[in-house]
């Protein structure tokens, strides 16, 4: 059968399951828009920038589990997707990112709205395509669906000129993929997997750390049995958590700048750490020469290049965390650590990390307890990045798996609200709520648009500190309270929903946040809640940048100077 | 020894050699020295890396590499025995007194001559890259014009090759039969 190069990839991605396109048209691409009403299964959201519809798709991607597809044009359509596109790579988020490119006689030449978009995103994509010739297309897609939910997932990005999605070419959809230097290891070695089992039993007080890994992996009910079985405590790092029940009893929070004052304790005196699925991440360890000192670290993952990248590791796991802790609970004993155990417990109680602050004033730490509650937890957050995001990782209990979504590695502000539509999208189910950031909100803030079009219903709670409150508080802790840049004026966001044309509420009072959260829910479409919070609230617990996860600073009083000291080079 | 020698059997696809580029870079892995060209099966190239040990972490290097789509195998041949060679053209400038000179240090080193005008000559030296630096050191005093060099390319000795090789050089990815004896992570660390 002989077809276009905009049906190939179209009946390409239809085999592919693919049901979403988030994107936005431009020259390069009309052939592709031309086509698309033919398949009414690829459901096309227009977006208002290209960086919402790859956030989009990394949403649905982090939420579904499968594949998100983000469509742009060539030149600036492209470009506008690289900051989603790095969000996902470095969150090992499973996205196709699709993208028009010159015809093929202009590449090169500099021609109109040409950029070299696969050379652009060659450090930030699994894998990237330049597409040729049309009858390479099919098995391009297939291979970059494949390399993209495989292995450590990641984005893939295909680049098509203008030509090629006009040229014919007999289309036929391979069944298998065959790429020679592309194999994921996914069962554990037998042999690490005994010298982690016999590690595990012989422990006096080891702590599993589990990331983002377990999520992807879907491995919860093998990391409760762990848990359960040996009687490990579980920390998490910020994209691991709601990998495991955060209100189970072996649950002891996150670790890392802003995590548990006990949970970093443990990390600590740990004499066996469990790492699964993470990669040691600078905002994870604190300085990573002191990290763990008196522990033996097992390290599964599914990524060889993680192992030792930036910690040392005794017993090295590679594979897929499902099987390997499959094989590794079959192999451990029944272990029970009432010493250790007591110990942690001792901890949180001496340093309750999620104990609300006292105050008459609306505090942000407030709104999501809030609607914690109103919620019972069966809710997907999504937030942005900054202090709301960590309150949002504090003060939330998150039983439900995969139900915390953050760019964590990138740390993307403006992620909040388009990520949020990928995942209603993903799971319209759900009951989703957008926890932003005011400064991160105006990023994006034009997909309200879309939420509008494509009726996607989303609850959005702007945390409204007036401020880029995250970089407000290490101005005010390291810099001598010296504001610089950071203070914001803001529009007025409830009319800005109304402009939009979805409810917005402004809520300065305490009083009322259970009500407004209550009436946004029980509203069928999207809704805005503007929260005025206490402008110079900050988020504690906190190991400043540099320093060791003991060295853990609790809600100091606020004339107390603090300075980032003569520690190692801090990754600001 | 902190030189170490990476052996990479890449696809030839336009663009390979710019994705290892650009992973050197992100990275801040420096690399000595960098040689592509074609092997005995159609559509593969070989690439034999030079990296400092004392300067990079060898295994990322090596793994990170093996990340890439169209990388099929990569190893770290080092610790083996090898056979290793450079091919160097040096262009010396001569004068009728030097000129005998230069042409017996030429010979003694193993050096051909290539080309010869009235006031220079270029010589061609296939050997170890540290014979090559003497060469270079010795022809110094009477004014080199010009050094071309390869960078080094290098084999094991012996039978087994790179794509053959088993769990001693162990493929980061790509077993297809169930794991090696020897778990290369493992084997990492020892
Ligand atoms: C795109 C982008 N630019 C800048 C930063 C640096 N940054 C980190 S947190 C932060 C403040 C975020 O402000 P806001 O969205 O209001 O959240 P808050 O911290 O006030 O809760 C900034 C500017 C970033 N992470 N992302
Ligand atoms: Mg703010």
């Amino acid at each position: 059968m002989k077809l276009r190069g905009a049906r190939i990839l179209c009946e390409s991605l239809v085999r592919e399951g693919v049901e979403v396109i988030f994107g936005l048209p431009g020259g390069a691409v009309l052939p592709l828009y031309d086509v698309l009403p033919e398949y009414p299964q690829l459901r096309h959201i227009l977006v208002r920038h290209e960086q919402g519809a790859a956030h989009a798709a990394d949403g649905y991607a982090r939420a579904t589990g499968k594949v998100g597809v983000c469509m742009a044009t060539s030149g600036p359509g492209a470009t506008n997707l690289v900051t989603g596109i790095a969000a996902a790579h470095l969150d090992s988020s499973p996205v196709v990112a699709i993208t028009g490119q010159v015809a093929r006689p202009f590449i090169g030449r500099d021609a109109f709205q040409e950029v070299d978009i696969t050379g652009i995103t060659l450090p930030i994509t699994k894998h990237n395509y330049l597409v040729m010739d049309a009858a390479h297309l099919a098995t391009i897609v297939k291979e970059a669906f494949y390399i993209a939910r495989t292995g450590r997932p990641g984005p893939v990005l295909i680049d098509i000129p203008r030509d090629v999605l006009v040229d014919e070419a007999t289309f036929h959809y391979p069944d298998r993929v065959d790429i020679p230097g592309y194999k994921p290891v996914t069962a554990g070695h037998p042999e690490q997997i005994k010298k982690a089992s016999k590690l595990i039993d012989e422990a006096l007080r080891p702590l599993i750390i589990a990331g983002r890994g377990v999520i992807l992996s879907k491995a919860f009910a093998e990391l409760k049995e762990l848990a359960e079985k040996a009687q490990i405590p579980v920390v998490t790092t910020l994209l691991g958590i709601s990998c495991f029940p955060e209100s189970h009893v072996l649950s002891f929070g996150m670790v890392g700048m802003h995590g548990m004052a006990y949970a970093n304790l443990a990390v600590n005196h740990a004499d066996l750490l469990i790492a699964l699925g993470i990669r040691f991440d600078d905002r994870a360890t604190g300085k990573v020469s002191g990290f763990a000192p008196q522990a033996k670290i097992i390290h599964v993952d599914i990524d060889p290049a993680e192992i030792g990248k930036n910690v040392r590791v005794d017993v090295p796991i590679v594979g897929d965390l499902k099987q390997v802790l499959q094989d590794l609970n079959g192999q451990i004993q029944v272990r029970y650590h009432l010493e250790w155990l007591r110990q942690l417990e001792e901890w949180r109680h001496h340093h309750p990390a999620t104990a609300l602050r006292h105050s008459d004033n609306l505090i942000p730490q407030f709104v999501i307890r809030k609607i914690y509650e109103a919620t019972a937890g069966n809710a997907i957050i999504v937030t942005g990045v900054g202090q709301h995001q960590m309150w949002a990782a504090q003060h939330f209990w998150y039983d439900k798996p995969n139900s915390f979504i953050a760019s964590g590695g990138l740390g993307a502000m403006g992620f909040e609200l388009p990520a949020a539509m990928g995942v209603k999208v993903g799971c319209p189910e759900e009951v989703v709520w957008c926890v932003a950031g005011d400064g991160g909100f105006q990023m994006t803030m034009q997909e309200l648009a879309t939420l509008m079009q494509a009726d996607i219903p989303v609850k959005i709670a702007i945390i409204n500190n007036g401020y880029l409150g995250m970089v407000r508080q290490w101005q005010e802790l390291f810099y001598h309270r010296r504001y610089v840049g950071t203070w914001l004026p803001n529009p007025d966001f409830v009319r800005i929903a109304e402009a939009y044309g979805l409810p917005g509420l402004r809520v300065t009072d305490k009083a009322l946040v259970p009500s407004a959260i209550a009436q946004a829910m029980a509203h069928q479409g999207p809704f805005l809640i503007d929260f005025v919070v206490e402008p110079e609230e900050n988020v504690y617990p906190m190991v400043p940048p540099g320093a060791n996860l003991f060295e853990v600073i609790e809600e100091p009083r606020r004339d107390v100077e603090l300075t980032i000291g003569p520690r190692e080079t801090s990754n600001l | 020894m902190t030189m170490h020698t990476l052996v990479a059997i890449v696809e030839d696809h336009p663009g390979v050699l710019a994705r290892v580029a650009s992973l050197f870079r992100r990275r801040g892995f420096n690399i000595q020295s960098l040689a592509v060209g074609p092997t005995e099966m159609p559509g593969l190239s070989r690439m034999t890396i030079v990296v400092d040990g004392a300067t990079v972490a060898v295994e990322q290097v090596r793994k990170q590499l093996a990340k890439i789509m169209e990388v099929i195998k990569v190893s770290d041949i080092s610790r083996q025995r090898l056979v290793a060679k450079e091919l160097a053209l040096i262009k010396v400038r001569t004068t009728p007194t030097t000129r005998g000179e230069i042409i017996r240090a030429a010979d003694v080193s193993g050096a051909r001559i290539v080309d010869a005008a009235g006031d220079s000559i270029t010589m061609e030296i296939t050997e170890d890259s540290e014979k090559i630096d003497s060469l270079i050191t010795l022809l110094r005093g009477f004014g080199i014009k010009e050094v071309a060099r390869t960078g080094r390319v290098a084999m094991t000795r012996g039978a087994e090759a790179v794509l053959q090789a088993g769990a001693e050089t162990g493929p980061a990815r790509g077993r297809r039969r169930g794991p090696p004896a020897v778990p290369e992570t493992y084997k990492e660390r020892s």
